[in-house]
């Protein structure tokens, strides 16, 4: 693509790494190592991993007392009771936020996330600055998420250095007294989930 | 090993900024790295503690510039050659040069995925009783090893308490040195943040990491 300073810019780096990628894919076919279809499969796969998938977790406890008590003292059993694959986590934990207390998630050693509850990672969770202050300066994190917490709030970090997963089951918002499961379950964001947010307090636009 | 990829409590990278409705992949190509890894991870030709070792073994330089699925796309590329499921010239031919391993392929569609796309477990039948117990006072041991490990830094030298036991799990340090699964007890252990940070911690405030049974001895 030529612009008005008179020469052509070089081709986006990107269609280098795909051109890399693609050669790769191509000649693990040729070998026989995996298929089109394989990868096809694994697309489809995670695209049926979201934040949805915590979402009504969170959503179900925040209406049922019984089924709180059950995902909190078995969560992977809780998930499968509402048909939720949580089997790919070896052991799932849930951290319950309440006035006193908040959990903060991050894996400080490389990107370990819930992904058969929340999908796939956000950049910033990835992200370098996420995975250094996080541990050493949580609050300032959360303000930078536009999230003031008082002072006398005790806010506890879980650095995810094994294979345990956790997710953070955000307090339920004032005024939503009454609200359906599904309603609810659109106030659970992922940021939520992780810790750095409030559930939101009223339906997105 | 005390790499760049351990990088708790480190600063000067700035804020963290969220990407308001970020996509679940900026480019299609990032999708394709994560398909194929797991694709590739079928196999089992490598475990998890395997490729992230191979990840933090990456140039610093390489490692803090170039995006998260290119590091993917390099480690399963370094992988395959290690293994020899294909080979280092036959990346750079862009074609077969001879014909692959016999790999252990099972059928596979989207009906037997959740077969082949799940991890092995990790948890492993224990060796001895558990060390510790919940609320337990430990020290995490100061060591500096060459080889992988998952007790950041930070972490290390420090007093905690046990908040929960895990059972056995297969031991990272052992797995990515190639000395098999070697199982310990895995334990959550709280630290108060001014043990770890210092006077100027916030008073109240705790990190949890989960910690093998070797990283321990009592507080």
């Amino acid at each position: 693509m030529s612009d008005d300073h008179g020469h052509d810019h070089p081709k986006h780096e990107l269609s280098y790494y795909a051109k890399r990628i693609y050669a790769m894919r191509d000649l693990l076919i040729e070998k026989g190592v995996i298929s089109e279809k394989d990868i096809q499969c694994q697309i489809e796969y995670q695209e049926a991993r979201t934040p949805a998938n915590g979402a009504r977790l969170v959503a179900k406890a925040w209406v049922d007392p019984a089924f709180k008590a059950r995902f909190i003292a078995d969560p992977k059993a809780a998930c499968q009771e509402i048909g939720i694959d949580a089997t790919a986590i070896n052991e799932f934990v849930v951290l319950e936020n309440t006035p006193q207390v908040r959990h903060m998630v991050v894996c400080t050693l490389c990107s370990c996330y819930p992904r058969p509850i929340l999908g796939r990672p956000p950049d910033w969770y990835k992200s370098f600055n996420y995975r250094q202050r996080s541990v050493s300066d949580p609050r300032g994190v959360m303000r930078e998420f536009g999230l003031e917490l008082p002072d006398e709030v005790e806010v506890r970090v879980h650095d995810s250095t094994a294979d345990i997963r956790y997710i953070v089951m955000p307090m339920r918002p004032a005024g939503t007294e009454g609200w359906s499961e599904d309603d609810l379950a659109k106030l659970v964001t992922r940021d939520s989930m992780i810790g750095v947010m409030d559930a939101l307090p009223s339906l997105p636009e | 090993m005390d790499g760049v990829h351990d990088m708790g409590g480190m600063d000067g990278f700035g804020k963290v900024e969220p990407e308001p409705n970020e996509p679940v992949f900026h480019h299609p190509w990032e999708g394709r790295v994560l398909a194929m890894s797991r694709a590739i991870g079928v196999f089992r030709a490598w475990t998890i503690d395997t490729s992230r070792h191979a990840i933090e073994m990456m140039a610093p330089s390489f490692y803090l510039s170039r995006p998260y699925y290119e590091k993917w796309f390099v480690r399963n590329q370094n992988l395959l050659i290690e293994k020899g499921i294909v080979d280092a010239d036959e990346v750079e031919a862009g074609r077969a040069l001879r014909p692959a391993k016999n790999l252990p392929r099972g059928p596979f569609s989207l009906d037997d995925i959740d077969k082949v796309t799940k991890r092995g477990s990790f948890y492993r039948p224990a060796q001895g009783p558990a060390q510790f117990k919940i609320g337990d006072r430990v020290r995490t041991k100061n060591f500096h090893p060459k080889h992988h490990t998952r007790l950041p830094r930070y972490a290390r030298g420090h007093v905690g308490v046990v908040e929960r036991l895990h059972g056995t799990h297969a031991f990272p340090d052992s797995v990515a040195s190639g000395k098999g699964d070697d199982p310990h007890w895995l334990y959550t252990v709280r630290f108060d943040a001014q043990e770890l940070w210092g006077a100027d911690a916030e008073p109240g405030s705790k990190v949890s990491i989960e910690a093998f049974e070797p990283y321990l001895e009592e507080g």
